[in-house]
Protein backbone atom coordinates (compact mmCIF):
# COMPACT_ATOMS: atom_id res chain seq x y z
CA UNK A 1 0.00 0.00 0.00
CA UNK A 2 1.23 3.63 -1.04
CA UNK A 3 1.96 5.39 2.07
CA UNK A 4 2.73 9.66 2.05
CA UNK A 5 3.34 10.52 4.98
CA UNK A 6 2.07 14.64 5.79
CA UNK A 7 4.03 15.73 8.63
CA UNK A 8 8.07 15.41 9.29
CA UNK A 9 10.61 17.22 10.55
CA UNK A 10 14.24 17.59 10.03
CA UNK A 11 15.32 18.32 13.53
CA UNK A 12 16.85 15.25 16.17
CA UNK A 13 19.41 13.99 13.46
CA UNK A 14 22.66 15.09 13.29
CA UNK A 15 24.34 16.27 9.59
CA UNK A 16 23.68 18.54 7.34
CA UNK A 17 20.03 19.21 6.04
CA UNK A 18 20.89 17.13 3.11
CA UNK A 19 21.93 14.46 5.59
CA UNK A 20 19.18 14.22 7.48
CA UNK A 21 16.98 14.05 4.66
CA UNK A 22 18.93 11.44 3.49
CA UNK A 23 18.06 9.77 7.13
CA UNK A 24 14.76 10.44 6.94
CA UNK A 25 14.55 8.58 4.01
CA UNK A 26 16.25 5.72 4.59
CA UNK A 27 14.14 5.30 7.78
CA UNK A 28 10.57 5.89 5.29
CA UNK A 29 12.15 3.22 3.08
CA UNK A 30 12.54 0.66 5.59
CA UNK A 31 8.95 1.01 7.00
CA UNK A 32 7.34 1.13 3.70
CA UNK A 33 6.84 5.11 3.46
CA UNK A 34 7.04 6.46 0.02
CA UNK A 35 7.10 10.52 0.42
CA UNK A 36 7.46 12.83 3.03
CA UNK A 37 6.38 16.19 3.79
CA UNK A 38 8.84 17.95 5.72
CA UNK A 39 8.75 21.43 7.39
CA UNK A 40 10.52 23.63 10.04
CA UNK A 41 14.54 23.30 10.23
CA UNK A 42 16.57 21.46 13.31
CA UNK A 43 15.86 24.39 15.63
CA UNK A 44 12.02 24.73 16.33
CA UNK A 45 11.57 28.26 17.34
CA UNK A 46 7.95 28.91 18.91
CA UNK A 47 7.97 32.38 17.75
CA UNK A 48 10.13 32.80 15.06
CA UNK A 49 11.69 36.08 14.01
CA UNK A 50 11.93 36.79 9.87
CA UNK A 51 15.61 35.73 10.14
CA UNK A 52 15.01 32.52 12.18
CA UNK A 53 11.77 31.62 9.54
CA UNK A 54 14.26 32.50 6.87
CA UNK A 55 16.66 29.98 8.10
CA UNK A 56 14.33 27.16 8.90
CA UNK A 57 13.39 27.22 5.04
CA UNK A 58 16.26 27.30 3.98
CA UNK A 59 17.15 23.84 5.78
CA UNK A 60 14.09 22.36 4.23
CA UNK A 61 14.70 24.13 0.49
CA UNK A 62 18.20 22.46 1.09
CA UNK A 63 17.58 19.13 2.17
CA UNK A 64 14.98 18.96 -0.58
CA UNK A 65 17.56 19.63 -3.14
CA UNK A 66 18.73 16.14 -3.82
CA UNK A 67 15.54 14.60 -2.27
CA UNK A 68 12.93 16.26 -4.34
CA UNK A 69 11.72 12.40 -5.34
CA UNK A 70 11.19 11.43 -2.32
CA UNK A 71 10.08 14.46 -0.35
CA UNK A 72 7.93 17.81 -0.41
CA UNK A 73 8.36 21.20 1.53
CA UNK A 74 5.82 22.89 3.63
CA UNK A 75 7.31 26.72 4.39
CA UNK A 76 7.39 27.45 8.38
CA UNK A 77 5.36 31.21 8.44
CA UNK A 78 4.99 33.22 11.66
CA UNK A 79 1.44 35.34 11.59
CA UNK A 80 3.15 37.89 14.02
CA UNK A 81 5.37 38.87 10.88
CA UNK A 82 2.98 39.07 8.01
CA UNK A 83 4.93 40.92 5.56
CA UNK A 84 8.16 38.43 6.43
CA UNK A 85 5.63 35.78 5.86
CA UNK A 86 3.55 36.67 2.66
CA UNK A 87 7.72 37.04 1.22
CA UNK A 88 8.69 33.81 2.55
CA UNK A 89 5.68 32.05 0.97
CA UNK A 90 6.48 34.14 -2.18
CA UNK A 91 9.92 33.06 -2.35
CA UNK A 92 9.36 29.41 -0.92
CA UNK A 93 6.11 28.59 -2.67
CA UNK A 94 5.19 30.83 -5.38
CA UNK A 95 8.64 30.92 -6.68
CA UNK A 96 10.25 27.75 -5.26
CA UNK A 97 9.34 24.29 -4.97
CA UNK A 98 7.38 23.78 -1.60
CA UNK A 99 3.95 22.89 -1.59
CA UNK A 100 1.76 23.94 1.42
CA UNK A 101 2.20 26.40 4.80
CA UNK A 102 2.65 25.32 8.73
CA UNK A 103 1.55 27.25 11.38
CA UNK A 104 3.00 26.28 14.72
CA UNK A 105 2.17 27.93 18.05
CA UNK A 106 3.33 31.69 17.47
CA UNK A 107 -0.20 32.58 16.82
CA UNK A 108 -3.57 31.90 17.69
CA UNK A 109 -5.06 30.82 14.23
CA UNK A 110 -7.88 32.00 14.64
CA UNK A 111 -6.60 35.78 14.88
CA UNK A 112 -7.48 38.36 11.91
CA UNK A 113 -3.44 37.86 11.84
CA UNK A 114 -4.27 34.93 9.89
CA UNK A 115 -6.34 35.85 7.24
CA UNK A 116 -4.07 37.92 4.60
CA UNK A 117 -2.13 34.39 4.50
CA UNK A 118 -4.50 32.15 4.48
CA UNK A 119 -6.02 34.54 1.40
CA UNK A 120 -2.59 33.86 -0.47
CA UNK A 121 -2.43 30.22 -0.03
CA UNK A 122 -6.22 29.30 -1.00
CA UNK A 123 -4.77 31.50 -4.36
CA UNK A 124 -1.81 29.68 -4.85
CA UNK A 125 -4.16 25.90 -3.85
CA UNK A 126 -1.51 25.63 -0.77
CA UNK A 127 -2.75 23.73 1.53
CA UNK A 128 -2.00 24.89 5.60
CA UNK A 129 -0.93 22.47 8.22
CA UNK A 130 -1.87 24.12 11.05
CA UNK A 131 -0.35 22.48 14.78
CA UNK A 132 -3.27 22.43 17.27
CA UNK A 133 -3.14 20.68 20.99
CA UNK A 134 -5.83 20.99 23.75
CA UNK A 135 -3.76 20.10 26.69
CA UNK A 136 -5.27 19.93 29.77
CA UNK A 137 -1.86 20.89 31.75
CA UNK A 138 -2.08 23.90 30.05
CA UNK A 139 -1.35 25.64 26.08
CA UNK A 140 1.93 27.19 25.05
CA UNK A 141 0.90 30.90 24.86
CA UNK A 142 0.32 30.97 21.02
CA UNK A 143 -1.09 27.46 20.69
CA UNK A 144 -4.04 26.96 18.91
CA UNK A 145 -6.86 24.37 19.55
CA UNK A 146 -9.12 22.44 16.95
CA UNK A 147 -11.74 24.72 18.04
CA UNK A 148 -9.83 27.80 16.99
CA UNK A 149 -8.75 26.16 13.86
CA UNK A 150 -12.66 25.31 13.03
CA UNK A 151 -13.20 29.11 13.72
CA UNK A 152 -10.68 29.87 10.63
CA UNK A 153 -12.19 27.68 8.63
CA UNK A 154 -15.10 28.90 8.57
CA UNK A 155 -13.81 32.31 7.77
CA UNK A 156 -11.90 30.68 4.54
CA UNK A 157 -14.42 28.04 2.51
CA UNK A 158 -11.66 28.35 -0.26
CA UNK A 159 -8.55 27.29 1.47
CA UNK A 160 -7.84 23.77 2.68
CA UNK A 161 -6.68 23.24 6.32
CA UNK A 162 -4.68 20.20 8.04
CA UNK A 163 -5.97 20.21 11.64
CA UNK A 164 -2.24 18.89 13.12
CA UNK A 165 -2.42 15.89 15.38
CA UNK A 166 -6.32 16.24 14.96
CA UNK A 167 -6.25 18.77 17.87
CA UNK A 168 -4.27 16.60 20.46
CA UNK A 169 -6.99 15.74 22.24
CA UNK A 170 -8.79 13.77 19.36
CA UNK A 171 -11.97 13.49 21.30
CA UNK A 172 -12.28 17.01 21.43
CA UNK A 173 -10.63 17.93 17.94
CA UNK A 174 -12.51 15.33 15.87
CA UNK A 175 -15.82 16.50 16.97
CA UNK A 176 -14.45 20.39 16.70
CA UNK A 177 -14.14 19.74 13.01
CA UNK A 178 -16.37 17.55 12.15
CA UNK A 179 -18.55 20.89 10.51
CA UNK A 180 -15.91 21.85 8.27
CA UNK A 181 -15.47 19.84 5.02
CA UNK A 182 -12.28 22.26 3.94
CA UNK A 183 -10.33 20.71 7.43
CA UNK A 184 -9.06 16.94 6.94
CA UNK A 185 -7.44 15.85 10.81
CA UNK A 186 -3.93 14.44 11.13
CA UNK A 187 -3.29 11.56 12.82
CA UNK A 188 0.44 12.43 13.66
CA UNK A 189 2.43 13.20 16.49
CA UNK A 190 0.22 11.29 19.76
CA UNK A 191 0.32 7.98 21.56
CA UNK A 192 -1.05 4.71 19.25
CA UNK A 193 -4.17 4.98 21.47
CA UNK A 194 -6.75 2.46 19.64
CA UNK A 195 -9.85 4.13 18.75
CA UNK A 196 -8.81 7.15 17.50
CA UNK A 197 -8.56 6.08 13.79
CA UNK A 198 -11.84 4.49 13.78
CA UNK A 199 -13.33 7.56 15.55
CA UNK A 200 -12.12 10.18 13.31
CA UNK A 201 -13.16 7.61 10.11
CA UNK A 202 -16.77 7.48 12.05
CA UNK A 203 -17.05 10.87 12.40
CA UNK A 204 -15.26 12.83 9.60
CA UNK A 205 -15.04 9.97 7.28
CA UNK A 206 -12.33 8.02 5.73
CA UNK A 207 -11.63 10.89 3.15
CA UNK A 208 -10.70 13.46 5.81
CA UNK A 209 -8.27 11.86 7.41
CA UNK A 210 -4.52 11.63 6.30
CA UNK A 211 -1.37 10.08 7.68
CA UNK A 212 1.44 11.88 9.23
CA UNK A 213 3.86 10.56 11.53
CA UNK A 214 5.63 13.45 13.55
CA UNK A 215 9.06 11.46 12.57
CA UNK A 216 11.48 11.70 14.21
CA UNK A 217 10.38 12.64 17.22
CA UNK A 218 8.02 9.93 17.07
CA UNK A 219 8.15 6.21 16.24
CA UNK A 220 7.23 5.28 12.86
CA UNK A 221 5.56 1.87 14.44
CA UNK A 222 3.55 3.77 17.16
CA UNK A 223 2.32 5.98 13.81
CA UNK A 224 1.99 3.71 10.94
CA UNK A 225 0.01 1.46 13.87
CA UNK A 226 -2.73 3.86 13.96
CA UNK A 227 -3.49 2.80 10.83
CA UNK A 228 -2.40 -0.67 10.21
CA UNK A 229 -3.87 -1.75 13.75
CA UNK A 230 -7.41 -0.01 13.04
CA UNK A 231 -10.50 -1.70 12.39
CA UNK A 232 -11.67 -0.27 9.84
CA UNK A 233 -11.86 -1.02 5.45
CA UNK A 234 -8.92 -1.32 3.74
CA UNK A 235 -9.85 1.18 1.28
CA UNK A 236 -10.11 3.42 4.16
CA UNK A 237 -6.75 2.86 5.35
CA UNK A 238 -5.65 3.27 1.23
CA UNK A 239 -7.20 6.92 1.52
CA UNK A 240 -5.57 7.49 4.47
CA UNK A 241 -2.28 6.65 3.81
CA UNK A 242 -1.88 8.55 0.54
CA UNK A 243 -4.80 9.11 -2.10
CA UNK A 244 -6.51 12.10 0.73
CA UNK A 245 -2.72 13.86 0.67
CA UNK A 246 -2.26 13.31 -2.50
CA UNK A 247 -5.87 14.81 -3.72
CA UNK A 248 -4.86 17.99 -1.17
CA UNK A 249 -2.05 18.18 -2.65
CA UNK A 250 -2.35 17.66 -6.66
CA UNK A 251 -3.78 20.77 -7.86
CA UNK A 252 -0.46 22.95 -6.68
CA UNK A 253 2.23 20.38 -7.99
CA UNK A 254 0.16 20.54 -11.44
CA UNK A 255 0.51 23.97 -11.29
CA UNK A 256 4.13 23.70 -10.59
CA UNK A 257 4.44 21.07 -13.39
CA UNK A 258 5.01 18.30 -10.76
CA UNK A 259 3.68 14.85 -12.05
CA UNK A 260 1.11 12.50 -9.23
CA UNK A 261 1.12 9.28 -9.84
CA UNK B 1 10.43 -23.46 14.33
CA UNK B 2 7.66 -20.92 15.39
CA UNK B 3 8.89 -17.84 17.07
CA UNK B 4 7.63 -17.40 21.01
CA UNK B 5 6.12 -14.45 21.35
CA UNK B 6 5.49 -13.06 25.07
CA UNK B 7 3.97 -9.77 25.66
CA UNK B 8 4.53 -8.26 29.34
CA UNK B 9 2.19 -5.79 29.22
CA UNK B 10 -1.74 -6.09 28.52
CA UNK B 11 -4.78 -5.42 30.24
CA UNK B 12 -8.74 -6.91 30.70
CA UNK B 13 -11.53 -4.69 30.80
CA UNK B 14 -12.69 -1.24 30.31
CA UNK B 15 -10.68 2.23 30.52
CA UNK B 16 -12.31 3.95 32.71
CA UNK B 17 -12.73 6.66 29.99
CA UNK B 18 -13.03 5.13 27.01
CA UNK B 19 -13.98 1.95 24.78
CA UNK B 20 -11.33 0.12 23.06
CA UNK B 21 -11.48 -2.75 20.56
CA UNK B 22 -10.50 -5.56 21.95
CA UNK B 23 -11.45 -4.09 25.62
CA UNK B 24 -13.14 -7.17 26.47
CA UNK B 25 -10.87 -10.44 27.65
CA UNK B 26 -12.20 -12.67 24.87
CA UNK B 27 -11.41 -10.16 22.53
CA UNK B 28 -8.19 -9.39 23.53
CA UNK B 29 -7.21 -12.88 23.85
CA UNK B 30 -8.20 -13.74 19.52
CA UNK B 31 -6.45 -10.08 18.64
CA UNK B 32 -3.36 -11.48 20.52
CA UNK B 33 -2.97 -14.95 18.85
CA UNK B 34 -4.00 -13.28 15.75
CA UNK B 35 -0.83 -11.59 15.73
CA UNK B 36 1.46 -14.94 17.20
CA UNK B 37 1.61 -13.91 20.52
CA UNK B 38 1.84 -16.96 22.61
CA UNK B 39 1.85 -15.68 26.20
CA UNK B 40 0.40 -12.19 27.66
CA UNK B 41 1.14 -11.09 31.31
CA UNK B 42 -2.09 -9.38 32.10
CA UNK B 43 -3.59 -6.79 34.42
CA UNK B 44 -6.94 -5.31 35.40
CA UNK B 45 -7.93 -1.43 34.34
CA UNK B 46 -10.42 -2.21 37.44
CA UNK B 47 -7.47 -2.26 39.01
CA UNK B 48 -6.66 1.29 39.07
CA UNK B 49 -9.90 2.59 40.57
CA UNK B 50 -12.09 0.00 42.34
CA UNK B 51 -11.38 -0.51 45.80
CA UNK B 52 -12.29 -4.02 46.06
CA UNK B 53 -8.84 -5.37 45.05
CA UNK B 54 -9.81 -8.86 46.07
CA UNK B 55 -12.55 -8.43 43.68
CA UNK B 56 -10.25 -7.38 40.51
CA UNK B 57 -8.24 -10.11 41.26
CA UNK B 58 -10.12 -12.41 41.30
CA UNK B 59 -11.80 -11.79 38.32
CA UNK B 60 -8.59 -11.45 36.38
CA UNK B 61 -7.58 -14.64 37.09
CA UNK B 62 -10.84 -16.64 36.05
CA UNK B 63 -10.70 -14.29 32.41
CA UNK B 64 -6.61 -15.69 32.38
CA UNK B 65 -7.87 -19.12 33.41
CA UNK B 66 -10.60 -18.36 30.68
CA UNK B 67 -7.87 -17.54 28.06
CA UNK B 68 -6.69 -21.31 27.13
CA UNK B 69 -3.15 -20.58 28.88
CA UNK B 70 -2.25 -17.02 26.58
CA UNK B 71 -3.09 -14.41 29.80
CA UNK B 72 -1.13 -14.99 32.58
CA UNK B 73 -2.87 -13.01 35.51
CA UNK B 74 -0.23 -10.25 37.65
CA UNK B 75 -2.56 -9.23 39.79
CA UNK B 76 -3.01 -6.30 41.53
CA UNK B 77 -1.97 -4.90 45.29
CA UNK B 78 -2.83 -1.71 46.65
CA UNK B 79 -0.66 -1.06 49.92
CA UNK B 80 -3.08 1.67 50.85
CA UNK B 81 -5.55 -0.69 51.41
CA UNK B 82 -6.48 -2.28 54.61
CA UNK B 83 -5.06 -5.84 55.13
CA UNK B 84 -3.27 -5.80 51.53
CA UNK B 85 -1.47 -8.76 52.87
CA UNK B 86 -3.66 -10.91 52.36
CA UNK B 87 -4.36 -9.40 48.75
CA UNK B 88 -0.47 -10.88 48.38
CA UNK B 89 -1.22 -14.08 49.47
CA UNK B 90 -4.47 -14.49 47.05
CA UNK B 91 -2.38 -13.83 44.51
CA UNK B 92 0.68 -16.21 45.37
CA UNK B 93 -1.62 -18.99 46.93
CA UNK B 94 -5.10 -19.21 45.66
CA UNK B 95 -4.54 -17.85 42.42
CA UNK B 96 -0.63 -18.82 41.65
CA UNK B 97 -0.03 -15.59 39.96
CA UNK B 98 4.08 -15.60 39.26
CA UNK B 99 3.97 -11.85 39.86
CA UNK B 100 1.69 -8.30 40.94
CA UNK B 101 1.30 -5.38 38.80
CA UNK B 102 1.43 -2.17 40.55
CA UNK B 103 -0.09 1.03 40.36
CA UNK B 104 1.33 3.70 42.74
CA UNK B 105 -0.21 6.96 41.31
CA UNK B 106 -3.13 5.85 41.05
CA UNK B 107 -3.08 4.37 44.50
CA UNK B 108 -1.55 7.51 45.78
CA UNK B 109 1.67 6.51 47.54
CA UNK B 110 5.04 7.54 46.71
CA UNK B 111 8.02 4.68 46.43
CA UNK B 112 10.01 5.54 49.77
CA UNK B 113 6.68 5.01 51.10
CA UNK B 114 6.79 2.12 54.19
CA UNK B 115 4.60 0.41 53.10
CA UNK B 116 5.93 0.20 49.28
CA UNK B 117 9.25 -1.30 51.24
CA UNK B 118 7.03 -3.63 53.12
CA UNK B 119 5.15 -4.35 49.83
CA UNK B 120 8.63 -5.18 48.19
CA UNK B 121 9.31 -7.29 51.12
CA UNK B 122 6.70 -9.17 50.78
CA UNK B 123 7.07 -9.67 47.26
CA UNK B 124 10.48 -10.83 47.23
CA UNK B 125 9.32 -13.65 50.52
CA UNK B 126 7.29 -14.96 47.79
CA UNK B 127 9.43 -14.59 44.98
CA UNK B 128 6.62 -12.63 43.03
CA UNK B 129 8.12 -10.59 39.91
CA UNK B 130 7.10 -7.06 40.69
CA UNK B 131 5.69 -4.92 37.91
CA UNK B 132 5.45 -1.06 38.42
CA UNK B 133 3.28 0.96 35.67
CA UNK B 134 4.89 4.02 35.46
CA UNK B 135 3.05 5.72 32.77
CA UNK B 136 -0.52 4.66 31.88
CA UNK B 137 -1.64 7.87 30.15
CA UNK B 138 -0.04 10.82 28.41
CA UNK B 139 -0.50 13.74 31.04
CA UNK B 140 -1.56 16.03 28.29
CA UNK B 141 -4.54 13.69 27.17
CA UNK B 142 -6.06 13.20 31.12
CA UNK B 143 -9.61 13.57 31.74
CA UNK B 144 -9.75 16.92 34.21
CA UNK B 145 -10.68 14.81 37.07
CA UNK B 146 -8.51 12.37 36.42
CA UNK B 147 -5.14 14.05 36.36
CA UNK B 148 -2.47 11.85 37.78
CA UNK B 149 1.67 12.08 37.26
CA UNK B 150 4.44 9.36 36.55
CA UNK B 151 5.48 7.24 39.48
CA UNK B 152 9.02 8.51 40.63
CA UNK B 153 10.90 5.97 40.68
CA UNK B 154 14.15 7.50 42.10
CA UNK B 155 14.16 5.42 45.50
CA UNK B 156 13.96 2.28 43.31
CA UNK B 157 17.73 1.83 43.43
CA UNK B 158 18.39 2.19 47.37
CA UNK B 159 15.11 -0.06 48.02
CA UNK B 160 16.81 -2.67 45.10
CA UNK B 161 19.85 -3.00 46.94
CA UNK B 162 18.27 -4.23 50.22
CA UNK B 163 16.40 -7.47 48.02
CA UNK B 164 18.80 -8.45 45.73
CA UNK B 165 16.84 -11.31 44.39
CA UNK B 166 13.94 -9.20 43.38
CA UNK B 167 12.95 -8.69 39.66
CA UNK B 168 11.09 -5.85 38.71
CA UNK B 169 9.78 -4.42 35.38
CA UNK B 170 8.54 -1.18 34.50
CA UNK B 171 5.62 -0.84 32.30
CA UNK B 172 5.68 2.19 29.92
CA UNK B 173 8.31 3.73 31.63
CA UNK B 174 10.29 5.54 28.47
CA UNK B 175 7.67 8.92 29.03
CA UNK B 176 8.28 9.44 32.62
CA UNK B 177 11.49 8.35 33.95
CA UNK B 178 14.63 10.16 32.55
CA UNK B 179 17.24 7.69 30.78
CA UNK B 180 19.85 8.85 33.19
CA UNK B 181 17.61 6.85 36.15
CA UNK B 182 16.70 4.15 33.02
CA UNK B 183 20.44 3.75 33.04
CA UNK B 184 20.80 3.32 36.64
CA UNK B 185 18.35 1.30 36.75
CA UNK B 186 19.39 -1.16 34.17
CA UNK B 187 23.11 -1.47 35.78
CA UNK B 188 21.18 -2.92 38.92
CA UNK B 189 20.28 -6.15 36.46
CA UNK B 190 17.40 -6.17 38.84
CA UNK B 191 15.05 -3.69 36.87
CA UNK B 192 13.65 -4.53 32.69
CA UNK B 193 11.54 -2.31 30.98
CA UNK B 194 8.49 -2.92 28.35
CA UNK B 195 9.10 -1.24 25.42
CA UNK B 196 5.17 0.01 24.47
CA UNK B 197 6.26 3.33 25.16
CA UNK B 198 9.24 3.49 23.65
CA UNK B 199 8.98 6.50 21.24
CA UNK B 200 11.39 8.35 18.42
CA UNK B 201 12.69 7.01 15.03
CA UNK B 202 14.50 3.58 15.38
CA UNK B 203 13.69 3.83 19.25
CA UNK B 204 15.75 0.33 19.40
CA UNK B 205 18.38 1.20 17.85
CA UNK B 206 18.55 3.91 19.88
CA UNK B 207 17.96 2.67 22.81
CA UNK B 208 20.53 -0.28 22.52
CA UNK B 209 22.92 2.11 23.22
CA UNK B 210 21.58 3.13 26.03
CA UNK B 211 20.83 0.22 27.48
CA UNK B 212 21.78 -3.67 27.15
CA UNK B 213 18.89 -5.03 25.27
CA UNK B 214 18.68 -8.25 27.81
CA UNK B 215 17.26 -5.52 29.94
CA UNK B 216 14.28 -4.88 27.42
CA UNK B 217 10.80 -6.58 27.36
CA UNK B 218 8.57 -7.08 24.23
CA UNK B 219 4.47 -5.08 25.94
CA UNK B 220 2.15 -3.84 23.42
CA UNK B 221 -0.24 -2.01 26.19
CA UNK B 222 -3.06 -3.55 24.47
CA UNK B 223 -5.93 -3.09 24.11
CA UNK B 224 -5.25 0.47 25.49
CA UNK B 225 -2.45 1.37 22.50
CA UNK B 226 -2.87 -0.58 18.90
CA UNK B 227 -0.68 -3.67 19.39
CA UNK B 228 0.88 -3.02 16.03
CA UNK B 229 2.13 -0.29 17.49
CA UNK B 230 5.22 -2.32 19.55
CA UNK B 231 5.36 -5.01 16.80
CA UNK B 232 6.73 -2.62 14.21
CA UNK B 233 9.39 -1.45 16.47
CA UNK B 234 10.95 -5.03 15.98
CA UNK B 235 11.00 -4.10 12.12
CA UNK B 236 11.67 -0.64 12.26
CA UNK B 237 15.00 -1.06 14.01
CA UNK B 238 17.82 -3.13 12.60
CA UNK B 239 18.22 -6.12 15.25
CA UNK B 240 20.18 -9.34 15.07
CA UNK B 241 18.11 -12.58 15.16
CA UNK B 242 19.57 -13.16 18.68
CA UNK B 243 18.67 -9.60 20.05
CA UNK B 244 14.52 -9.92 17.96
CA UNK B 245 15.08 -13.55 19.97
CA UNK B 246 15.58 -12.06 23.44
CA UNK B 247 13.39 -9.44 22.72
CA UNK B 248 9.97 -11.21 21.73
CA UNK B 249 10.91 -14.31 24.48
CA UNK B 250 14.13 -14.82 26.01
CA UNK B 251 14.03 -12.13 28.10
CA UNK B 252 10.74 -12.19 29.51
CA UNK B 253 10.73 -16.32 29.95
CA UNK B 254 13.92 -15.61 31.46
CA UNK B 255 12.37 -13.47 34.77
CA UNK B 256 9.72 -16.32 35.14
CA UNK B 257 12.43 -18.98 35.48
CA UNK B 258 14.73 -17.00 37.91
CA UNK B 259 14.86 -18.46 40.89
Amino acid sequence: MEIWDGHCHLSGYAGTPDERVGKLVALADRMGVDRLCIFMGANFHYDPTPEEMRAANDEVLDGLRNWHHHAFGFVYLNPNHLDASLAEFARCVEQGPMVAIKLWVAQHCDSPDVDAIVTRAAAAKAPIFQHTWQKITGNLPGESTAEELARLAARHPEATFICGHAGGDWENGIRAIRPHANVYADLGGGDPTAGFTEMAVRELGAERVIFGSDIPGRSYASQLAKVYGAQITEEAKRLIFSENLKRLLTPILKLKGVPVY
Amino acid sequence: MTQELIDTNVYIGPWPTRRVPGDDSAALTEMLRGHGVTQAWAGSFDSLLHKDIAGVNARLAQACAASGGLLVPFGAINPALPQWEDDVRRCAEEHRMPGIRLHPNYHGYALDDPRFTALLQAAADRKLLVQIAITMEDERMMHPLMQVPHVDVLPLPDLLAVHPGLRVVLLNAFRGVPMPLVQRLAETKQVCFDLAWLEGAAGLEVLKKQIPLERVLFGSYAPLFYFASSWLKLAESPLSETERAALMCNNAAGLLAAP
